[in-house]
């Protein structure tokens, strides 16, 4: 029996902070508070442990260990007080896979309308996944794709099909 | 299936990855407008042949909407560009008649305000029913 | 050798390997090929020549083609889910064990019933279904209809599901070249030597095209190109892929054959790449046309490069005595190739009155005849050709001469595959030296930059040779035939075909002209010309030139029909690819979906979730468990799973004054830890949503959506914010699936929660329409008191990864008062019994607030809302409007859900008039009897009357119109 095209596992323990703001004006405060700079459009900057992943124009996401959740809430708030910006506890709403090996990437093309070649080694690209909203993002060892909580089932087949043994897209 | 880049991320997105919004620029009437004019904004639309601008939200994306100008017999697609624009931003309208020379803009060129499209006041101190409802 | 069959030849056969034989069936016959053969071949290296039969006359037919563009040789594959009906036996390669069938006979191939069509067929002329079925017109029904039926169609469809796999891929290229022949591999290396990103895209297993039967060296050429372009790291070529379309935007489909009819392989049958180009380079090459003459369809008439490719590719005689007809100097090649595998060519018949070309020179130095200004005037034989009678072509179709032969090779010329050009808006030109339509390159299919975003390469441009990369000799000019005799009698022309799978005949076309069909494209559809799986790839061309003939005007003045994609069929299953089964959409689960699944929940569907719609217990029916849960929570307590509805934070200064926008009634008076219920409209005034917002903050709103609602609320909320209001200050964020949400309702609610330990929960604490956050259980939870049952209820919200734990011990804590899982029937039976609307029932996107007796909820003081302007249209305020009543049956029958309440008299169609409908029908356990809502015209003002609902084959039901409020009218419980 062939190998599969990557290996697929849930990540349980991330925590997630939705931070919506004028990034122009709050930059600085939320790199303080999040101990990371605020990434450029479509990029995630990254110290090991956290991660800040650009989302849209007005919206960043923080990628901390559980553990940092409570802290960090209570950081960006604090810094964000005067600010118009809103910071949530999105950590309970994600489902997230990685998606690791030298065939990561077959993977996510055969679900993702992407062009993930042109992905820069610190990009996020929001996008879909077969019928459902995800993001991506790259670690060493292949990807992150996060998407929602309630269709976590519906991820994992997928992404444990697009992996099938044999499956591979190399030309034959 | 057309592919648009989405000005807020500068992502190249497919039509698999946005939502279609209609025509832009629709402005907006509300209480107090006459029948005629709001039958017109509610149902009135231009589909031309030709040069269109058309609302489009990245949807599976930044979750932005932004504009496009596109002709709707070819789809060549002149620019994406804000939504809080009031009219066709000039650049956009720069790159339509690089190709269409012969277009001519149908809207007043006097420049509106970055601002709002319409300011309804809210009322306060009316005190609302509540229903035992979830 | 005999072994895999008498017919093929002891030498050649450049693609097959005939040290593996694989043994196969046809129509439950064992016979024997090759690897490397195709279906086509393997049948014909066997002797069977005939292999199917057409459409409409049943007439016996063998393939004429060897590629792609096959009409006849088709046949059904495979056995139950994996039968496939219509799949061409001259591109599906043979594999070992293989079960074939051939199609459109009855009861065998040899002897079948329907072609007793082919004895009539002066009846059947073109367009004999619609002139002949229109009268009588009961007649249609019951004697037509049924026999056509059974007749019509080519092959089976299979009734069982497919047991293949299927999967899709997406690619971002720069450049795709679709077509592996020599120009197409030249534009992939110069494509690739320009640094791009490059694919090459080949429909069949091999590289090269006809480049090697058809020119000397061709394979060596081939080669070179192929080992250079496997050298390059930008390149990469995929075989037994089939370019299928083009669309906008550089937007290209092709399937890949992976493990077609080998289902043991494992893997996905086939796969659809979904390819975004920057440019397509078409190098699709060329398909021969037939030529028209009397009996061009009898089994061994070929097109004379197939008849080369099955000698040359497969070692295959497809005849022994092989006679060449033809109007050009390719049709040469088939000669010479015949003669070198050592088979008889008896004569060329050529309809040029001069041909002093180099092949034909080569072919007359072999000592065949070469019978000039000659046309074949018929074939002696039906089910296999037994001579070729000959005449001259500018004549009426005078027999000369009859040579025997049993096999004839034809060609009328050739037609780029121009295809994937069209399919997107590229435009052709007709060419008059080379006979065919061929791209314009000033007139390519555009892009989004308004550039071209395909160009041809060799024989699809136009370029048939290619001698600037085969070396090829300039060849004698083409002579356009469109019929063979020019003067062939009307009789000939029924028995020359142009569309051999739909039977349709040079007559037929004639005939469509005569009748008044100018348009090519109304001739295509009234003589169905294309329109078969074939869709006309050899027959178009032929078709549209008689159609100008009978029209007397010029071949470009009747243009071709539309060149639509597929470009050869697609499965459905590459389309639907991973969406089947499991994963045919995805399933939103809530955090307790499992403990539900476990009860065995019986599921209903709402959007994309999944919600219990009761929980029945062991030979319980449905109905009695929902009974059992509504007399439970009213009697106790129970738990619904509330974790569905949406869930939208609203967050700014400007949030209140927002909110006073989309809802109708006013939210930014609410006061912090207060609930209010909202409606939400769009701007034609309709309701599209309902719920309760809570104030969280000085400046935050929380706003509870249906279960359906959430994404598109929140959509809602972000165009406006976005596109209209964009200098408001005013954050949202969809955080439907951040918190588990349970109801807990019932008299007992306040007992079961206090159980678990927290929280105050006393009604001074948390009075009705009211939230507090705090912890249950050790949970951190927000506690909304409100109520969609009329009973005391709690709405606690809890973190997502908590929600089962808090489920649990509710359950754990209040098995003493019988605390019960109810699902969303008994929620639904709950709200109606207390006269509350639901978004979908009573709602419908025609029906406004005050419809419903909600203009409560609709502020009057607010100078705007969306849909405030629209509920002021005069069809908005109109009296006739059906308004929101309770319906009590008077008979004790349930009233059917949906049915209308007629009205005096008959409108303009001869139907009864109507004056309302029901909107919410159940039987309602908590009083024992029947409770139903409706919308009925003035129905407010008509309390105690009785109005008739008819349904057919019953008896009506009658429904008096009461208030829609049937239980606790003083609505006491909600306070426990």
């Amino acid at each position: 029996m062939a190998e599969a095209l990557a290996r697929i596992s849930q990540v349980q323990d991330w925590g997630m902070i939705q931070i919506r703001a004028d990034l122009e004006r709050a930059g600085d405060a939320i790199a303080g508070a999040a101990g990371l700079t605020v990434p450029g459009r479509g990029r995630v900057t990254s110290d090991g442990s956290r991660k800040l992943g650009w989302m849209s124009p007005d919206e960043l996401l923080l990628v901390l260990p559980l553990s940092e959740m409570a802290g960090t809430l209570t950081a960006l708030r604090d810094a964000l007080s005067t600010e118009h910006a809103l910071v949530l506890d999105v950590s309970d709403m994600r489902a997230v896979f990685r998606i690791h090996g030298a065939r990561a990437r077959q993977v996510l093309m055969k679900l993702c309308p992407t062009d993930l070649s042109s992905m820069p080694e610190d990009g996020l690209r929001r996008t879909r996944a077969a019928q459902v909203a995800c993001g991506i993002w790259r670690e060493p060892e292949g990807y992150v794709l996060i998407g929602f909580r309630s269709v976590a089932d519906y991820l994992r087949n997928l992404l444990t099909t697009a992996a099938a043994p044999g499956t591979q897209l190399d030309p034959r | 299936m057309l592919i648009l880049t989405c000005p807020y991320c500068g992502i190249s997105a497919e039509e698999t990855e946005l939502q279609p919004g209609g025509e832009a620029h629709l402005k907006r009437v509300g209480p107090g407008s006459s029948d005629t004019e709001f039958e017109s904004y509610l149902f009135a639309r231009k589909n031309p042949k030709g040069v269109h601008f058309e609302r489009w939200r990245h949807a599976y994306g930044c979750g932005k909407w932004f504009l496009a100008a596109r002709d709707t017999a070819t789809l060549q697609v002149f620019g994406t560009y804000s939504a809080q624009t009031p009219h066709p931003t000039d650049e956009i309208v720069a790159a339509i008649r690089v190709h269409r020379p012969d277009w001519q803009p149908d809207w007043d060129s006097a420049p509106a305000a970055a601002s709002s499209a319409s300011n309804p006041a809210a009322i306060s101190g009316e005190t609302s029913a509540e229903s035992p409802k979830a | 050798m005999t072994e895999t069959g008498p017919f093929r030849l002891p030498r050649g056969g450049r693609l097959i390997d005939r040290a593996y034989p694989l043994p196969f069936r046809f129509d439950g016959r064992q016979m024997r090929g090759v690897a490397g053969d195709t279906i086509a071949s393997a049948l014909l290296a066997n002797g069977q020549l005939m292999m199917g039969r057409s459409f409409k006359y049943h007439r016996p037919r063998g393939p004429i083609a060897s590629g792609v563009e096959e009409p006849n040789a088709l046949l059904g594959l495979g056995q139950a889910g994996r039968f496939e009906p219509n799949q061409r036996a001259t591109t599906t390669p043979l594999i070992g064990g293989m079960v074939t069938t051939s199609q459109n006979c009855w009861p065998s191939l040899n002897a079948d019933i329907g072609a007793v069509n082919n004895w009539l067929y002066r009846f059947f002329p073109a367009g004999f279904y619609y002139k002949t079925f229109i009268h009588p017109r009961a007649f249609w029904k019951h004697v037509f209809e049924p026999v056509i039926r059974r007749s019509a169609g080519l092959g089976k469809a299979p009734t069982e599901a497919d047991p293949d796999k299927y999967e899709q891929a997406y690619a971002h290229v720069d450049v795709v070249v679709v077509g592996g022949g020599i120009a197409g591999l030249a534009a992939a290396r110069d494509a690739a030597r320009e640094g791009k990103s490059v694919w090459l895209v080949e429909q069949t297993p091999h590289f090269g095209g006809r480049t090697p039967t058809d020119h000397a060296d061709g394979q060596s050429h081939v080669d070179a190109l192929v080992a250079e372009l496997q050298g390059m790291q930008n390149v990469t070529l995929r075989r037994s892929t089939q370019a299928t379309g083009l669309y906008d935007h550089g937007y290209l489909l092709a399937r890949e054959s992976l493990a077609d009819h080998d289902p043991n392989a494992g893997i996905p049958r086939q796969r659809l790449w979904r390819i975004r180009a920057g440019h397509v380079i078409v190098a699709t090459g060329a398909l021969e046309r037939p030529l028209s003459f009397a009996g061009n369809d009898v089994p061994g008439v070929m097109l004379a490069s197939a008849v080369r490719d099955y000698i040359n590719d497969y070692g295959v005689a497809p005849g022994r005595r092989i006679v060449v007809v033809a109007n050009n100097d390719d049709a040469y090649r088939t000669a010479l190739v015949a003669l070198e595998a050592g088979l008889e060519v008896p004569a060329v018949i050529d309809a040029r009155n001069s041909v002093e070309g180099a092949l034909p020179a080569a072919v007359r130095a072999r000592g065949v005849r070469v019978l000039t200004g000659s046309a074949i005037a018929g074939i002696k034989g039906g089910h296999s050709v037994e001579a070729v009678k000959i005449c001259a072509h500018s004549g009426s179709g005078d027999v000369t001469e009859t040579v025997d032969a049993d096999c004839v090779a034809m060609s009328g010329g050739w037609s780029p595959v121009v295809h994937l050009w069209s399919h997107c808006g590229g435009k052709l030109n007709w060419d008059d030296a080379q006979a065919m339509f061929a791209p314009d390159p000033n007139r390519p299919p555009t892009g989004a930059d308004g550039k071209a975003m395909a160009s041809c390469a060799g024989a699809a441009a136009g370029d048939l040779l290619v001698a600037g990369l085969t070396g090829a000799q300039a060849e004698a000019a083409i002579m356009p035939v469109w019929v063979m005799p020019q003067q062939a009698t009307r009789k000939m022309k029924f028995k020359m075909w142009l569309d051999f799978q739909n039977d349709v005949k040079v007559s037929d076309v004639e005939l469509a002209a005569q009748e008044g069909y100018h348009s090519v494209e109304h001739t295509k559809r009234y003589t169905t010309l294309g329109m078969a799986t074939d869709q006309g790839k050899v027959s178009n061309i032929n078709g549209l030139a008689v159609l100008s003939n009978a029209l007397n005007q010029p071949i470009p003045a009747t243009g071709t029909t539309t060149f639509r994609p597929p470009y050869t069929p697609l499965t459905l299953g590459t389309i639907a690819a991973e969406a089947r089964g499991e994963l045919f959409q995805p399933l939103r689960k809530t955090p307790m979906h499992g403990w539900h699944e476990a009860r065995s929940a019986f599921f209903e569907p709402v959007g994309h979730w999944r919600r219990p719609y009761c929980y029945p217990k062991a030979g319980e029916s449905h109905a009695d468990a929902v009974a059992r849960e509504v007399r439970a929570v009213r009697a106790s307590v129970g738990t619904l799973d509330a974790s569905t509805l949406g869930k939208i934070i609203v967050k700014g200064p400007d949030a209140g004054k927002f909110l006073d926008m989309i809802y109708t009634g006013m939210m930014s008076t609410l006061p912090v830890g207060k609930c209010r219920y909202g409606l939400i409209c769009n701007e034609n005034g309709f309701l599209i949503d309902d719920g309760v917002a809570a104030r969280l903050s000085e400046d935050t709103w929380l706003v509870h959506t249906t279960t359906g609602g959430a994404e598109r609320i929140h959509g809602h909320m972000e165009d406006w914010l976005q596109c209209e209001w964009w200098d408001w200050k005013v954050w949202t964020a969809n955080v439907t699936e951040q918190w588990a949400q349970i109801a807990v309702v019932g008299p007992k609610a306040r007992v079961l929660l206090e159980r678990l330990g927290g929280m105050d929960l006393s009604a001074e604490a948390l009075p009705f329409m009211g939230w507090a956050e705090g912890e249950i259980a050790g949970i951190p939870a927000r506690v909304y008191r409100i109520s969609f049952s009329g009973e005391l209820s709690f709405e606690v919200a809890v973190p997502a990864n908590r929600g089962l734990e808090l489920w649990e011990k509710l359950h754990e804590a209040g098995k003493d008062l019988s605390v019960t899982p109810y699902g969303t029937e008994a929620m639904h039976i709950m709200r109606a019994e207390k006269g509350f609307i639901m978004i979908g029932d009573e709602t419908d996107g025609t029906v406004i607030p005050q419809d419903l007796g909600l203009g409560w909820a609709v502020s009057k003081k607010k100078a705007d809302f969306i849909g405030k302007r629209a509920q002021e249209r005069s069809h908005m305020t109109d009296p006739e409007r059906w308004k929101l009543v309770g319906l009590e049956s008077v008979d004790g029958r349930v009233l059917p859900d949906g049915v209308y309440a007629v009205d005096e008299g008959v409108n303009a169609n001869g139907q009864r008039k109507t004056q309302g409908r029901v909107t919410s029908t159940y039987m309602s356990p908590t009083l024992n009897r029947p409770i139903a809502m409706g919308l009925v015209r003035h129905g407010p003002d008509r309390m105690g009357e009785v109005l008739e609902f008819p349904v057919a084959g019953q008896e009506s039901y009658k429904a008096r119109i009461v208030d829609p409020v049937f239980y606790d009218k003083e609505g006491s419980r909600a306070n426990g």
